[in-house]
């Protein structure tokens, strides 16, 4: 249900619906989308980058939010931690579990590593299940790996990393086939044929999608297997620290157990990162689509064990997360609902931009058409947004579309007494993914020797914006890679002495830069959402409270 | 972002009990949202904070109406005198199994969850799913071999486990779910064709020319071939 002064605007949506069914908005041009990216695109704005001051990356521009982090101070005391007594001592040990982490372990074991599986909070607690509308693989008679790859390179600004590109929609078709071989349930036409939809940037209709819920179906798909498998796990136990040897290779790493503070040494011959994303760090202030634990910790770790970063300028930020009701705030909006047919109008009811160019160029027009063009619409907590036309999908693909391909939307919209398949939604940009991250080869390794990253934290095969459908890829293209390239590596590996030299190097580095006292304790771990006053506490008090320990407040 | 402290100063208050005890939070807030303003620091019971990942299950009445309720933290509205409690882990089995092994039929699910028989249609797991599936309907297919129906009607399940928390008979319905989906997607579901043969080509190196000449292709032929490129309609009537 909608104010009755929002209700308004939406008489004039549904007024021009009728002449908009027949309406194509042009494309946009190649000079008028960099015009309007530098203009109005979060990336462009100075203010919220700086240089970073110490790590390989040290002079490149980077989000404040996400170099505050990477400049951080380490949560432990090299001096105090024994490495001759390890709690474990594996082959290759993963850290993070989501649809990177958990195909990894999968593939890893099966090339005969004794796997270890660490997360933060709970298996499969990752931002592969929040993934609504699909994964692309060019497996239709019309298309192919070399048009998936050119898409993918005009949709990440030509910068992406041609190798990985290659990589990426090339083991795209055989992705989808050990996904459904492990049980998940592609959306089909009868005679089996996938039954497959358009998105943002793509140029054919190039999405397998298991009604909005896709990521969530591939993740519950993984996660059992994981179990099934018996693939040693520890949950609530997040990675702080990775462990080097003598030889520069990267050689385990301590984990805290998040409810007892307790920590856990892991020595392993090869440590593949799979930690997500960074949208709780809250880039710019906007709100995020992003699961709880989304906080940037295998950037900061990889980069201060030496890894190499890419492409950390660019965050994706999504055209259309929820801008009401004010409970679902920055909530994600599936690209589908415009894959379906749904146009972006404002507060007059008319189009101002095709619905299915890249995410970063439907931001900005999104953007634009609120903070310059001022027709976006204010809701009654002040937040601002453009309608998202959903009641056409039904006129156009017949009744009961939206029930059947969006379930998961009429529900949380249905939760507020808005039924999108009569009323439009409100929406404004999200930060959604990370598109950069630790530079990786294509079989997954970093330029440090023994470790390897797979999913939202590496960075390369989506330059600087990802298309729709590319995530719930790459996660597999590179966590299967990855997997399969760290237990080879761990069988030749030859490990030396374990050592935390890098971390007192890295402490150095920071006093040298005369930072070591201005950056917090890294890894960030969770964000600090609960309001807790504590003006009340003595100097001593609020100290022992936040560093003292690895709480993580 | 849009200054909210005018706006905040109109808000009513509402009792909420976290665990019996009082606190008054917003109007309007999350039950997750509404444990934040109350000075809780979530570890469990917190995941996509969006309705996709079931950590938050949550169990509720109201002061003046004994009768359970449940939902997820996340996306359930405060009520004023609400009574609530989360349930971020439950004991509940999963049985372990060889997918490729295992045939679709009543007897594998009946061997993993023998407990499958002993429901006796109580309904309690569909008045508790958060989700509003029908549970008890889907378990009475499993029961039946019908898997494909038990995978259609359990698509949305977010395996928050509230089902399996609340069955007297010990049932883990969210778990012989997935194990029928599972066992869909893996044996019964058609297979398709079209994928088939495109793994096939690839394998066959069918596209390795075209790709190397893209990889090795400069800036501005590679803009001009993208802008040139035709695109498929999203959609033909």
């Amino acid at each position: 249900m909608y104010p009755s002064y929002m209700e308004e605007s939406i008489r004039k949506v549904e007024a021009t619906r009728e002449r908009r069914l027949k309406e194509t908005f042009p494309r946009i041009t190649d000079k008028e989308k960099t015009a309007l990216l530098t203009e109005f695109h979060p990336d462009f704005i100075k203010e919220g980058m700086r240089n970073l001051l110490v790590g390989p990356n040290q002079g490149q521009p980077t989000p404040n939010e996400v170099a505050d982090l990477l400049e951080g101070n380490n949560r432990i005391d090299p001096g105090k931690i024994n490495l001759s007594n390890p709690d474990y001592d594996v082959d290759v040990l993963i850290i993070g579990c989501g649809g990177g982490g958990a195909s990894a372990a999968l593939l890893a074991q099966e090339n005969g590593a004794n796997v270890l599986l660490v997360t933060k909070l709970r298996l499969g607690d990752a931002n592969t299940v929040g993934a609504q509308a699909g994964t692309q693989a060019a497996d239709r008679p019309n298309d192919s790996p070399a048009i998936h790859y050119l898409d993918t390179m005009g949709g990440g600004r030509f910068s992406n990393i041609p190798e990985l590109v290659e990589a990426l929609v090339k083991d795209a078709p055989s992705v989808i086939k050990w996904l459904e071989e492990l049980g998940v349930n592609w959306d089909k036409d009868p005679d089996g044929s996938m039954h497959e939809l358009s998105g943002g940037g793509a140029s054919r209709l190039r999405l397998h999608s298991a009604r909005d819920y896709t990521g969530l179906e591939e993740m519950r798909v993984l996660r059992d297997e994981v179990r099934n498998r018996c693939i040693d796990y520890l949950e609530f136990s997040p990675a702080i620290e990775l462990i080097m040897d003598d030889k520069g290779q990267v050689a385990g790493a301590i984990l805290v157990n998040l409810e007892t503070n307790e920590l856990i040494l892991v020595k392993a011959k090869a440590v593949i990162m799979a930690t997500g994303g960074a949208g709780r760090l809250h880039i710019q202030g906007f709100p995020t689509t992003n699961h709880y634990g989304a906080t940037a910790d295998g950037l900061v770790l990889a980069y201060r064990a030496g890894a190499e970063l890419i492409f950390m300028d660019t965050m994706q930020y999504h055209p259309t997360g929820a801008a009401y009701p004010v409970q679902i705030l920055g909530q994600l909006v599936t690209e589908k609902v415009r894959t379906l047919g749904a146009q972006l109008v404002n507060s007059e009811g008319e189009q101002f931009i095709m619905p299915l160019e890249p995410r970063d160029v439907v931001a900005s027009a999104n953007i634009r058409e609120c903070k310059e063009q001022l027709k976006g619409i204010t809701t009654p907590t002040e937040e601002v947004g453009v309608w998202l036309d959903s009641p056409m999908i039904d006129l156009l693909r017949g009744e009961g579309t939206i029930a059947r391909e969006l379930p998961a939307m009429v529900r949380q919209f249905g939760r507020y007494n808005i039924n999108i398949a009569k009323e439009p939604m409100l929406v404004y940009p999200t930060l959604h993914y990370q598109n950069g991250g630790i530079k990786i080869d294509p079989q997954g390794a970093t330029t440090v020797p023994g470790l390897f990253a797979a999913g939202e934290c590496m960075g390369g095969v989506h330059g600087r914006n990802r298309l729709i459908g590319n995530s719930t890829l790459d996660i597999f293209v590179f966590g299967r890679r990855s997997g399969k390239a760290a237990a080879q590596y761990a069988k030749e590996a030859k490990p030396g002495m374990l050592t935390l030299d890098h971390v007192r190097k890295w402490q150095a580095e920071l006093k040298k830069a005369g930072i070591s006292e201005s950056r917090p304790a890294t890894p960030l771990l969770l964000p600090n959402y609960a309001r807790q006053p504590y003006d009340y506490l003595t100097d001593y008090a609020r100290k022992t409270l936040s560093s003292g320990q690895i709480k993580v407040a | 972002m849009a200054k909210k402290g005018k706006v905040a100063q109109q808000v009513r208050m509402v009792d909420i009990y976290i665990m019996g005890k009082r606190y008054q939070v917003p109007e309007g807030l999350t039950i997750m949202t509404a444990l934040e303003y109350c000075g809780y620091r979530l570890i469990r019971g917190c995941g996509c904070r969006a309705g996709f990942c079931g950590a938050c299950a949550t169990v509720y009445n109201l002061k003046n109406d004994p009768q359970l309720r449940y939902d997820l933290a996340c996306q359930k509205t405060v009520e004023p005198d609400m009574y609530l409690v989360q349930i971020p882990f439950f004991p509940s089995a999963k049985a372990l199994y060889n997918l490729e092994e295992l045939e679709p039929t009543t007897e594998s699910l009946l061997a993993l969850y023998p407990s499958l028989l002993t429901c006796f249609g109580c309904n309690t797991c569909t008045k508790t799913c958060p989700q509003e599936l029908e549970v008890m309907w889907f378990m009475s297919d499993a029961l039946r071999g019908d898997i494909r129906e038990v995978a259609n009607k359990s698509f949305d399940c977010v395996m928050c486990g509230l089902c399996a928390a609340r069955c007297p008979q010990g049932l883990v319905p969210y778990n012989i779910a997935l194990l029928c989906r599972r066992l869909y997607g893996r044996h019964l579901a058609p297979t398709s064709k079209h994928l088939e043969e495109r793994i096939t080509e690839i394998a066959a190196g069918k596209f390795d020319t075209e790709l190397d000449e893209l990889k090795k292709m400069g800036q501005d032929e590679l803009r001009r071939r993208y802008a040139e490129r035709d695109i498929e309609p999203a959609y033909t009537k």
